[in-house]
């Protein structure tokens, strides 16, 4: 439609009432082009009538602000995260326009990994990177797309290819990767150049409005306060010295060719989260389990022995099989950079309250299967607290008295049931005795789902089995 | 029915408060129609201002200027009210 009226876009507010000082007017330096994409971009809305379903990610920089002036929905994310924010918003809302804005400095420099993902997953959201050379908002550091030669406030010499490297050229980069669908660099220049702007604005949403693909437009633009030039003279430096370095045009469109296609919508309801994490429905939660004695209640575990010895698979069973029996629990792993041979160790947490923080770090159990592990955690157990040792590989009892300790030969027992490997499991079956904090049929009801191997589970019932009778026949000198 | 008379020549308005005097609308315009006024604005620029007469409608300096609002642009045949 051939506008009659060039004015203000419906789709800027009248009044930045978020802005404070004047609220009629931008807080973009004079001569600034994210002031002239903003107007394309605002002006794009209004004529595809997609105010309604547009979501706008402001970045870090100059441009973090975008939210005072957009009448759209608006969110303003981290320091080069708009694409992992975007790729969260359009995959939970596909039927959402999501626009992320992001400066040169954003995009290339702290945020260079996250649009290079976003890319190559083919996030069927729109990208427009504003490359003006520098890091405008912090007061004019080099940027990565600072050209060589260029002074700025970290380059006062000028940038050089020795010291700095070249410039990164982004729609280049991007164009390479498989899944893009359109990838253009333009320039506000001169008013031809400038429609050329508009042109690929248009673009790259309607492809989102067709539901194709990534689109990627790179903007250069001018920041004559980073640049420290008049507007006028900074309009003709991007001529002389940007335009030859960052070449214009079309560099990947296979929007034509593509058929519109729908990702599937990721719905985040309780039932799917539960499914996902094995979290058993309200109806397989146990309500009838006797609370253990009081010591015994709201267990604050770490489970500690060499890597390999199932330490986090137990601390796995321990915190599936307590959500069966209806407690809240937590499980962090905490693996040691050495993994095999060295030590791992994990914390549970099982409790009738919700909990804060799954770290513990005053254990009221701790379960030692090695040396190390008992030498490093037996001092920060809680008093009147519990632990559990495996004699077989522990020559030394703790020297604790204000806790009660049990010493079980889990390796050498496991050895004869014909698995070594299955000491863990002994050990469960000991603390669940010797505590009563769940009967043994609510852990063998939740073996299935940490356990993959089918076919090892009446081994695993077995050795809990040997774990709960050791305690009844020892606990008394335990 | 009778048809509304559009505007017999297009025309330029400039919102002096919104103009942060960058001078690319005076450089972009091919009718050189517009100028840079002798006085401050409350920002302390000098607002650009229109000579009053020769405007094409071409829209350049609408496309070069970074402020939403301070340049609207009227082309010939526009009917209705001025939006400023
Ligand atoms: C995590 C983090 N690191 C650093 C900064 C400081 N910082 C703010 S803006 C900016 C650079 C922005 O430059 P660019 O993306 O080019 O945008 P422009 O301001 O030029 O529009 C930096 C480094 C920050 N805010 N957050
Ligand atoms: S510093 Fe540069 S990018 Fe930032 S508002 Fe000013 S001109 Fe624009
Ligand atoms: S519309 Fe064109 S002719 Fe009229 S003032 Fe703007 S640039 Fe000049
Ligand atoms: S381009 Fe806009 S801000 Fe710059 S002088 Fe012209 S009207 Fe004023």
């Amino acid at each position: 439609m051939a506008e009659k009226v060039l004015t203000k876009a419906a789709s800027f507010y009248d009044v930045y009432e978020r802005k404070s000082g004047a609220q009629d007017v931008t807080h973009y330096c004079p001569g600034c082009g994210h002031g002239v994409l903003h107007k394309l971009i605002a002006e794009a809305i209004d004529d595809f009538g997609i105010r309604d379903q547009t979501i706008f990610i402001s970045p870090v920089g100059c441009s973090v602000f975008a939210y005072y002036y957009f009448r759209v929905g608006n969110i303003q994310v981290a320091h080069g995260r708009a694409p992992a924010v975007a790729t969260g918003i359009k995959r939970t809302h596909p039927e959402s326009i999501v626009i992320s804005y992001q400066g040169d400095g954003d995009l290339a420099a702290i945020g260079g990994n996250n649009i290079l993902q976003a890319a190559n997953r083919g996030e069927k959201i729109t990208v427009f990177f504003i490359n003006n050379a520098i890091y405008g908002m912090t007061g004019g550091q080099m940027a990565p797309t600072t050209l060589i030669g260029q002074r700025t406030t970290t380059t006062p010499r000028g940038r050089t290819a020795a010291n700095e490297g070249f410039p990164l050229k982004m729609c280049e980069l991007i164009s390479t990767l498989e899944s893009p669908i359109y990838v253009e660099r333009v320039a506000l220049t001169d008013p031809k150049n400038t429609s050329k702007v508009r042109r690929a604005v248009r673009k790259a949403l309607r492809n989102q409005i067709e539901n194709k693909g990534f689109s990627f437009v790179e903007v250069l633009s001018a920041c004559p306060s980073g640049w420290k030039m008049t507007s006028v003279q900074a309009k003709q430096w991007m001529v002389d010295n940007l335009l030859p370095q960052f070449p214009l045009g079309v560099f990947k469109d296979v929007s034509k060719e593509l058929e519109p296609s729908e990702r599937s919508k990721v719905v985040f309801s309780t039932e799917n989260m539960n499914e996902l994490l094995n979290i058993p429905s309200e109806e397989n939660i146990r309500t009838d389990v006797p609370k253990p004695l009081t010591k015994f209640q709201n267990p604050r575990i770490i489970l500690a022995g060499f890597g390999g010895q199932g330490i986090l698979m137990l601390g796995l069973g321990l915190a599936q099989a307590g959500m069966q029996a209806g407690y809240h629990v937590s499980w962090i792993p905490s693996y040691g950079p050495e993994m095999r041979g060295g030590t791992a160790n994990c914390h549970v947490i099982l409790s009738e309250e919700r909990i804060g923080s799954p770290t513990v770090s005053k254990p009221t159990v701790l379960v030692a299967m090695n040396l190390p592990s008992l030498e490093k955690f037996e001092s920060q157990v809680e008093p009147g607290g519990l632990i559990i040792y495996d004699s077989s590989l522990i020559n030394q009892s703790p020297k604790r008295k204000d806790v009660k300790v049990l010493g079980i030969p889990a390796t050498e027992m496991a050895d004869n049931l014909g698995n070594t490997r299955i000491a863990n499991m002994i050990v469960l079956g000991a603390y669940i005795a010797i505590t009563g904090i769940m009967p043994k049929d609510v852990v063998v009801d939740a073996l299935p789902i940490f356990i993959k191997h089918k076919k090892l589970i009446p081994l695993n019932v077995q050795a809990i089995e040997k774990g709960m009778a050791f305690v009844d026949k020892n606990n008394g000198h335990a | 029915m009778s048809k509304a008379v559009g505007l017999e020549k297009a025309k330029v308005v400039i919102r002096e408060d919104e103009c942060k005097g960058c001078n690319l609308c005076i450089e972009a315009c091919p009718e050189d129609v517009l100028f840079e006024q002798k006085y401050l604005n409350r920002m302390g620029y000098h607002p650009a201002g229109y000579v009053g007469e020769g405007c094409s409608g071409c829209g350049y300096c609408f496309y070069q200027c970074p402020e939403p609002g301070a340049i609207t642009v009227y082309k010939k045949g526009y009917v209705g009210e001025e939006v400023a």
